[in-house]
């Protein structure tokens, strides 16, 4: 049943539809950042965020059930309801000085259970796999200017994932091992692509990113093979750096994998908690490296979709549906969950076997892209999330 | 089709040794001159004999069970101390996995390089992504090379149906995606596990059937439901692997090679797709395999992926369902669906629609200089760079086939920095511009071609060959 509110809002976007496009955007807040960590593989919200306070919680969940606040390896106290996992300690800190926020029970429009799929709907902002070819945030960064050589937005991954694909310029950035080719071939190199698009363009983005990083001399340039958590944490200051360069991007897009726990997914300990572990570590990386400019970030946390309630025949989770988004950040309304919370009742859950998606992530994406990034209302429900009129904005999410 | 003729017969022989093939090697362009097409369609059975390298490779069997033993050991040794395993037992294992690791890659980029079928090369790698397993999760980095040496190279002659038995039945896409414990409800197992707890489906591992029928076979969109996915993870319970872990009651059978365990296969008939499959054990499986090989979504959802890898990242519709109905009329039979994409005429109407992926790029170089390195750990190192780590494609769906996943600003800075490293390697030994010639003829661009005449130094000369466009595409 709609509200008021929704209602009104609703008339509201309505009447302002109809504005035409390119109308001149008052100026974006170029001060503040977002970053947007995308944990590929459905990360299990029920083991990031527990509702150890629901009667059924332990049974349900068998061997993966973590034990309640104040016992040993127990959930960190989120409140009456939820727990933090225990391998998320920085994020608790931040969680207690208000600045890290979680939504749960949330997930994109999509209803299989496809990571390709799902991923593809959680970076292209509308409802369908392939139902848009680039991606929201892409989108998003038209009102934010930047131009060639002058991106609002990196990648921090060799190749652009979708949510940044799109008619607006990024760039990218990743870790290298060997010598850089000298200026002069890379001039021959840039003359060569001149009649070329697809690939002056992004030799000259490649360029730009070069040149920042090199400006930071003792910028991390060496891969540690076989440490995945060295390594993303190593990725998060890099781009934490970009992010306080001058000229340097505001925006800045992460990736990472290893969340499709379908066997031995472990509870307190075990395989999800050393990545959890890692995670946490990264983003602690980042916050620090960040300095004073973390009073004005926003970091989200985000996932396809989540994990079945019980554990399967491999002590882990199949794919599920509905799960957890965290918001980490000075800029952050934090200290609380924003949940309109199913329950874990047979009966209120998805197919018999999932979490039941209350919110549309869309709404929190909203939220942040113009409480924080002041992008406007008419243009993102126009031309960021087309037709998401079922997903309207989550408010307060960002501090005033 | 077009023509025969429309284009000058060179220009063809470079898209057969570009695009289908794994690029020219010196001298290649010349041999395919007299009949592109007749020289690809000769490469459709493949060498009568595997690769050396390939050859000298132990057997999958082999390899589980010395990865299993060291595991054990690990095992032992940490439930032995108080604390963590002690560093050579964590490291022995890490080393005998890396060893067969880096053995199979170098056996598989040497076989690239060397091969005169390039184009039943290539072929291999496509279905071997198709049927994608990734070595990052254990212990799949020591089998996958061998995976695809035993059911990939072997199956390509006959029927999609023997490919897709044989995948399905390897050990390493069993253990890849966790078949071997699936556990049916009401098996032997199930029911003595299920009197002690109510949970409906104990034991039940999705994970398998659900990319059997989402990946390798009728596509995501392939008409296929939630109930049909759990209904086929119960069908093909008890498809697991001989002597598997050290437990007591899944320690029989060939140790390292497929054993189906009726104790542990959901009993009766089972429906899927409004079909019924009788209670016939072993043979549910195979014959829903069989009828899933040559439904008419398997023949769009592969005919898509075929027609987008030899001719353009949007693949044109005609063309598709064209390759689709060849599929269907053929039975799924291989090498007939491989020769009507050489004798359509869209793959040959332009000469570089395909963006190269890094593997693409780094062996056309490797056959551009006839020369592979000794040492896997440079081809993994480049590779990893690039975003293309071999092997490892992360995810059951195997690497991507678009630029618009390959063509990131950095992805293409490491290919020059790479293109770089090359040209220092091959220092003088190789003139660029006869290189360029030798392995792209005609294509080679009259910008190109004046760019490397002009460079400072036969190496500049090299590195500006390589990051050429046209050296990028195929």
């Amino acid at each position: 049943m709609i509200n008021r509110r929704e209602l009104l809002r609703h008339i509201g976007l309505g009447a302002i539809a109809t504005s035409m496009p390119g109308v001149c955007f008052a100026k974006a807040d170029t001060d503040a950042r977002f970053v947007l960590v995308v944990l590929r593989g459905a990360a299990d919200g029920l083991a990031i965020a527990a509702p150890y306070g629901e009667g059924r919680y332990k049974s349900l969940r068998g061997e993966l059930a973590i034990s309640s606040p104040g016992t040993v390896n127990g959930v960190l106290k989120l409140d009456g309801l939820f727990g933090l996992h225990p391998s998320l300690a920085s994020t608790y800190e931040l969680f207690k000085k208000n600045e890290a926020l979680l939504i749960h029970a949330v997930s994109s429009p999509y209803r299989e259970r496809s990571h390709f799929d799902g991923q593809d709907v959680l970076e292209n902002g509308v409802t369908s796999a392939g139902g848009k070819r680039d991606g929201w945030l892409n989108r998003a960064l038209a009102p934010l200017g930047g131009s060639l050589g002058d991106e609002a937005a990196i990648a921090m991954s060799q190749n652009t994932p979708l949510v940044l694909r799109g008619d607006n310029s990024v760039t990218s950035w990743a870790p290298s091992q060997l010598p850089d080719a000298d200026d002069d071939t890379l001039r021959r190199i840039e003359m060569l692509y001149a009649e070329d698009e697809f690939f002056s363009t992004r030799l000259a983005q490649a360029l730009e990113s070069q040149k920042i990083a090199g400006a930071m001399g003792n910028m991390e340039s060496s891969r540690r093979r076989g440490n995945d958590a060295a390594q993303a944490k190593s990725l998060m200051l890099s781009a934490a750096k970009f992010l306080t360069a001058p000229d340097g991007p505001q925006i800045a897009v992460l990736e990472s994998g290893g969340w499709d726990t379908h066997a031995n997914q472990g509870s307190a300990s075990g395989s999800l908690a050393n990545r959890l572990e890692g995670l946490d570590q990264g983003l602690e990386a980042l916050r620090k490296q960040l300095g004073s400019a973390w009073s004005n970030t926003v970091v989200a946390v985000v996932t396809e979709f989540g994990r079945t309630v019980k554990v399967n025949g491999t002590r882990g989770t199949d794919h599920g549906t509905a799960t957890v988004a965290i918001l980490l950040g000075g800029a952050v309304n934090g200290g609380r969950i924003v949940a309109d919370w199913p329950g874990l009742a047979s009966n209120n859950l998805y197919e018999g076997r999932d979490l039941y998606p209350t919110t549309d992530i869309r709404s929190i994406f909203k939220g942040i892209l113009w409480e924080h990034l002041q992008i406007p209302p008419e243009y993102l429900e126009s031309q960021v999330f087309p037709a998401s009129l079922s997903a309207p904005m989550t408010e307060g999410l960002i501090r005033s | 089709m077009a023509a025969k003729g429309a284009l000058p017969l060179k220009i063809e022989s470079v898209i057969a040794a570009n695009r289908f093939g794994l690029g020219a090697r010196p001298g290649e362009l010349s041999r395919i001159d007299g009949n592109p097409r007749g020289w690809l369609l000769d490469q459709l059975q493949g060498p009568s004999r595997l690769p050396e390298d390939v050859r000298a490779l132990p057997d999958t069997a082999s390899v589980l069970v010395e990865v299993q033993k060291v595991r054990e050991m690990r095992r032992e040794a940490k439930q032995a101390e108080t604390d963590k395993p002690s560093p050579d037992v964590v490291q022995k294992f890490g080393s005998v996995v890396r060893r067969h690791y880096l053995a199979q890659t170098n056996a598989r980029f040497r076989a690239a390089t060397e091969t005169d079928y390039p184009f039943h090369e290539r072929l291999v790698h496509f279905w071997s992504n198709h049927f994608a397993v990734s070595a990052d999760k254990q212990p799949v980095s020591a089998l996958a090379g061998l995976f695809e040496n035993e059911v990939i190279r072997p199956n390509l002659g006959g029927k999609f149906y023997d490919l897709l038995l044989a995948v399905e039945k390897h050990p390493a896409m069993i253990v890849y995606l966790d078949n071997q414990r699936s556990i049916g409800p009401n098996s032997t197992l199930g029911q003595r596990a299920n009197k002690r707890r109510s949970d409906q489906q104990f034991g039940l591992n999705e994970n398998l059937a659900r990319e059997i029928l989402e990946l390798h076979t009728l596509g995501v969109n392939g008409g296929y439901t939630q109930q049909d996915v759990t209904t086929f993870a119960k069908v093909i319970t008890g498809w697991s692997i001989g002597g598997s872990t050290s437990r007591g009651r899944f320690s029989d059978g060939v140790p390292g090679t497929f054993q189906f365990r009726s104790n542990i296969h959901e009993p009766g008939k089972h429906k899927i797709l409004d079909k019924t499959y009788k209670g016939s054990g072993l043979k549910q499986g195979e014959a829903v395999l069989r009828d899933l090989a040559t439904h008419e979504s398997t023949a769009a959802h592969l005919a898509t992926k075929l027609v987008r890898h030899f001719v353009a990242d949007d693949p044109p519709a005609e063309l598709v369902s064209e390759i689709a109905q060849v599929f269907l009329e053929s039975g799924g039979d291989l090498p007939i669906v491989h020769q009507a994409l050489v004798e359509s005429s869209e793959p040959w109407q332009s000469t570089f629609r395909k963006y190269k992926s890094p593997q693409d790029f780094v062996i056309s170089t490797f056959r551009a200089f006839d020369r592979v390195p000794d040492d896997g750990r440079f081809i993994v190192g480049a590779l990893d760079m690039m975003g293309q780590t071999p092997y490892k494609p992360g995810s059951p769906a195997g690497w991507p086939d678009t630029a618009e996943h390959w063509g990131g600003a950095d992805a293409l800075y490491k290919r020059i920095e790479w293109s770089n490293t090359v040209a220092r390697y091959a220092g003088t030994r190789v003139n660029p511009l006869e290189l360029g010639n030798a392995v792209l003829g005609p294509a080679l661009g009259d910008h190109t071609r004046t760019a490397i005449s002009r460079a400072e130094s036969v190496m500049q000369g090299t590195t500006l060959l390589l990051a050429s466009p046209e050296f990028q595409r195929r």
